[in-house]
C-alpha cells in the first residue's frame, strides 16, 4: 500500500461518512404513520485496516449502521398519517450533532488533501532531480 | 555506490518517505475507533541504519506509539494538530536531505563535466 491508496481510501470513508450525515440532515423532521416506519439515523462504522507489508494503516469503511434511537412521538391528531391514538412518529435525527459531523468530516478530507498535495510535491521534486 | 556518494543522505531520504506514510495514516485514522498514533524516532531508525540495517527495518526497529496528551473515549491516540506539525516538520526535512542530495549531484556533474 503507498500514500495514495492509503489516503485514497480514506477519502472515501470520509465521503461516505459526509453522505450519511447528509442522509440524516435531508430526513430529519420526516414522520411515519409508525414507530418501526420513522427513519431512523445512519452512521459509518470505520476500523483500522493495516497493511503487514508497507506498516501503514489505512481506513476500512466496515458499512453504515442505523442508530437504535426512539422515534419521537408527537401527537398531531390533524396529521393524515396520524394513528389511533391521534400521534404520529418523526426521526429522532439532531441537526447540531448532525451538522458538527459533516464539519468533522469535511475538515478530515481536507487534511488528507493537503498531506497528499505534500506528498506528491515531494515525490515530483525527487524525480526531477538530476 | 549510493551509500559512497550520498553517505547519510541517501538513508534519511528513505527513512524521511517512511514516515511521512506514518503519519499519512495516523492523519487517516483521526476517526477510526481504537487507533493507535504511531511514528518513528527518526534518531534512533538513523543510527540503526548507520548500522547496516536496511532503513525498513530501521524504521520499523525505531517505531514508537504515540503518548496521547488527552485521549480520546473510543480508545482513538490521534491529536491532528501534533500530526499536521510532525508532517509539516517532516516535510521540511525531506526537502533539506533533496537538497542536500542535489547538492551532492550537481558536484559529481562540475567533477564530470570539468569546469
Amino acid at each position: 500500500m503507498t500514500i495514495f491508496t492509503l489516503a485514497q481510501r480514506a477519502m472515501s470513508a470520509q465521503l461516505v461518512r459526509m453522505n450519511a450525515a447528509a442522509s440524516n440532515l435531508a430526513n430529519a423532521g420526516s414522520v411515519a404513520a409508525s414507530e418501526e416506519d420513522a427513519y431512523k439515523p445512519i452512521r459509518a462504522v470505520f476500523a483500522e485496516d493495516f497493511d503487514r507489508a508497507s506498516g501503514l494503516a489505512s481506513v476500512d469503511l466496515r458499512g453504515v449502521v442505523r442508530e437504535q434511537a426512539a422515534a419521537l412521538r408527537e401527537h398531531t391528531p390533524d396529521h393524515p398519517l396520524a394513528d389511533a391514538n391521534g400521534d404520529v412518529w418523526a426521526a429522532p435525527v439532531d441537526e447540531n450533532a448532525e451538522m458538527v459531523e459533516m464539519l468533522e468530516a469535511s475538515r478530515q478530507y481536507q487534511n488528507l488533501v493537503e498531506a497528499l498535495s505534500t506528498t506528491k510535491q515531494l515525490m515530483l521534486e525527487t524525480m526531477r532531480l538530476k | 555506490m549510493s551509500r559512497e556518494i550520498f553517505g547519510i543522505h541517501g538513508r534519511a531520504l528513505e527513512l524521511r518517505s517512511q514516515r511521512m506514510g506514518l503519519i499519512a495514516a495516523n492523519i487517516a485514522n483521526a476517526a477510526t475507533p481504537g487507533y493507535k498514533a504511531r511514528d518513528i524516532d527518526f534518531t534512533d531508525a538513523l543510527a540503526r541504519s548507520e548500522t547496516g540495517t536496511d532503513p525498513a527495518s530501521a524504521a520499523e526497529g525505531a517505531l514508537r506509539y504515540r503518548v496521547p496528551v488527552m485521549p480520546a473515549l473510543d480508545g482513538n491516540t490521534v491529536e491532528l494538530q501534533n500530526e499536521q506539525l510532525a508532517f509539516s516538520e517532516n516535510a521540511l526535512g525531506y526537502s533539506t536531505t533533496l537538497e542536500f542530495i542535489r547538492g551532492r549531484v550537481d558536484t559529481l556533474k562540475r567533477a564530470l563535466r570539468g569546469d
